[in-house]
């Protein structure tokens, strides 16, 4: 019987015959917490009393979710940060870096074949370059960080295709929130995706990243894809580092096998409060919004930020509305400056951000108002999620986005088709 | 090892958000601060009525979203002695097993708010001594009944080091 990705490399970074079931300690190749979760880990860290980390080489810390620190509060948590980073020879990625899993991506911390843990709920994003990638808490990632290994039970897998031409105006996004909707958001809990099929090949390796973000938000402890000329162009001059994809067996075993045609689909919204309340952006047109968010983990890519900019380019966002835009990384900022995509945003009224994860955690840089309705990229839209419980968060597509945000009313995107 | 408190009743697919706001964790690593505002989106009076030892009885997928380990520790600085719920978020169940705080999966359909319970954990174990009924739940994978009997895996890991699963 076959294996699939999942159980290919718990089993090589294991030394095991790993199958779905099994609990098996596993070497990291990489590992990474960021400023909500690493100064727990640093607190857990000293609590093991265990001297040196086992690979300082192979840890990473970002300051991005309050970045830069809205409170004195936030400014001593992120000192903190900075002293245990320089103490143990730690990489520290400071504030305007960018958000934690595009810089893993941007600087080639993750590669295909990899086994990365990260403490943030989206690490299962890497999934799309082909590395299992997943979300652990700050005590893990302490023991991580120590022994530089952790304990994994090898998921089961369910096995998604999806096929069809995109139709002109739907995304990436748009799929991924397809997914959830249908899948739910406890339909894959303690699995791994395996996500394939004509459609994803046919993504760029944004789209794909933005797929495998979502995979957390359907329960899945990873969003795995194989890795193709894309994902191997896309590391080229990164690294000079050695690395090996992973494909399944074509008689690997899946716990369940879903198939989707996307050909018909339309573009898609998920409605407050929970992400896999999901529905064509059509259902929901002329909802009034106040505040826009393009950005974060899930959409603050270079593709994201054209598509948004084909919108908006020429455009004004409608008066009482405000949008807000965060470029994923220095790296996607630089490249939105040298197209000028942050003229045209700035030219249409949108307020343009330092790379991070800007309002989508709460804290600063946008909390809105009482009753208001936000329109965002970003993939929770918990009650309070942006700061404050009486306000009401729909996710969608940075075309759907933007479009909405000129219009002051969610709209469809495919009336603003170039 | 035999716990006994009073149930406080949720419903499914309760997020990390809702156990600790994001806009109270990112300042503070004082969890006795954090406690103050555990579950305060879905029930501003919960931190007031629970009592050392209780237990918050939930349906599917407790504990989903973010990783955030404040979660099970603002819980457990609130009181709350368990979590029971139908399934758990995979992050959330890791993260609550390091901190010691007990996560039980079992059918929890017939326990109501206020209900006495007694959990066993050795023996799997629940008894809702108000309905007079006994629940099995499902067994912990071994790993982490190792590090719920060492109180958590900063005390495994500063007696042993690295993690051992045979």
């Amino acid at each position: 019987m076959g294996r699939t990705i999942s159980e290919k490399i718990l089993g090589s970074h294991s030394g095991t015959a790993a199958r779905a079931g099994d609990i098996v300690v596993a070497e990291l190749d990489f590992m990474m917490a960021q400023d909500g979760t690493a100064p727990l880990a640093i607190r857990s860290y000293e609590g093991m009393k265990g001297g040196a980390p086992a690979h300082p080489e192979r840890v990473a810390l970002c300051i991005d979710h309050n970045a830069p620190s809205p409170l004195r509060s936030v400014s001593e948590l992120h000192a903190l940060m900075r002293s245990f980073a320089g103490e143990h020879g730690l990489e520290l990625n400071d504030v305007g870096e960018g958000v934690c899993h595009q810089v893993m991506l941007d600087k080639a911390h993750v590669v295909p074949g990899s086994l990365v843990i990260g403490a943030d709920s989206h690490t299962c994003t890497y999934g799309a370059v082909n590395a299992f990638a997943t979300g652990v808490g700050s005590t893990d990632m302490a023991a991580g960080m120590l022994s530089g290994a952790l304990w994994f039970r090898v998921p089961e897998t369910m096995k998604v295709t999806v096929s069809g031409k995109l139709p002109e105006g739907v995304s990436a996004k748009d799929i991924a929130l397809m997914m959830v909707g249908d899948i739910t958001a406890d339909g894959a809990t303690y699995m791994a995706l395996e996500i394939g099929g004509d459609t994803i090949t046919a993504l760029d390796l944004d789209g794909r990243l933005t797929i495998s973000n979502l995979a957390v938000e359907m329960g899945a402890k990873a969003g795995l894809m194989e890795a193709d000329d894309k994902t191997l162009e896309f590391f080229e001059g990164r690294t000079t580092a050695s690395f090996e994809s992973v494909s399944p067996d074509a008689d690997a075993r899946y716990a369940r096998e879903i198939a989707y045609d996307v050909s018909g689909l339309e573009p898609q919204i998920a409605r407050p409060h929970q992400v896999d309340n999901v529905c064509a952006v059509g259902e929901v047109a002329g909802v009034p919004v106040a505040e826009g968010l393009i950005g974060t983990c899930t959409n603050g890519r270079i593709e994201d930020l054209r598509s948004a900019a084909a919108v908006l380019g020429g455009r004004k966002v409608a008066a009482g509305v405000r949008l807000i835009v965060a470029p994923a990384s220095r790296e996607v900022m630089l490249e939105a400056l040298r197209e000028g995509l942050i003229e045209i945003f700035t030219e249409a009224g949108a307020a343009v951000m330092c790379p991070g994860c800007a309002s989508c955690v709460g804290t600063h840089q946008g909390v809105p108002g009482d009753g208001e309705n936000v329109i965002s990229t970003a993939n929770r839209n918990f009650k309070g999620r942006m700061g404050n419980p009486e306000a009401f968060i729909y996710l969608a597509s940075p075309t759907t986005v933007a479009a909405s945000c000129i219009e002051g009313k969610i709209t469809d995107p495919r009336e603003y088709l170039p | 090892m035999l716990l006994k408190g009073k149930a406080h009743r949720f419903g499914d697919d309760v997020n990390t958000d809702y156990i600790i706001s994001g806009r109270h964790k990112f300042k503070t690593l004082d969890m006795d601060e954090l406690a103050c505002h555990v579950m305060e989106d879905l029930d501003p009076e919960f931190y007031g009525r629970c009592q050392e030892g209780d237990f918050i009885v939930a349906g599917k997928n407790f504990g989903c979203g973010s990783s955030r380990e404040q979660a099970p520790l603002a819980l457990k600085h609130a009181g709350v002695a368990g979590v029971l719920a139908g399934s758990f978020a995979r992050i959330y169940f890791r993260n609550s097993i390091n901190n010691g705080l007990p996560a039980i999966v079992c059918d929890t359909t017939e326990i109501e708010d206020g209900d006495e319970l007694e959990i066993d954990l050795e023996a799997g174990m629940v008894r809702d001594v108000t309905k007079g009924i006994e629940l099995a739940s499902s067994p912990l994978p071994k790993v982490m009944l190792d590090i719920l009997s060492e109180g958590g895996l900063v005390e495994y890991m500063s007696r042993h080091g690295s993690l051992k699963v045979s």
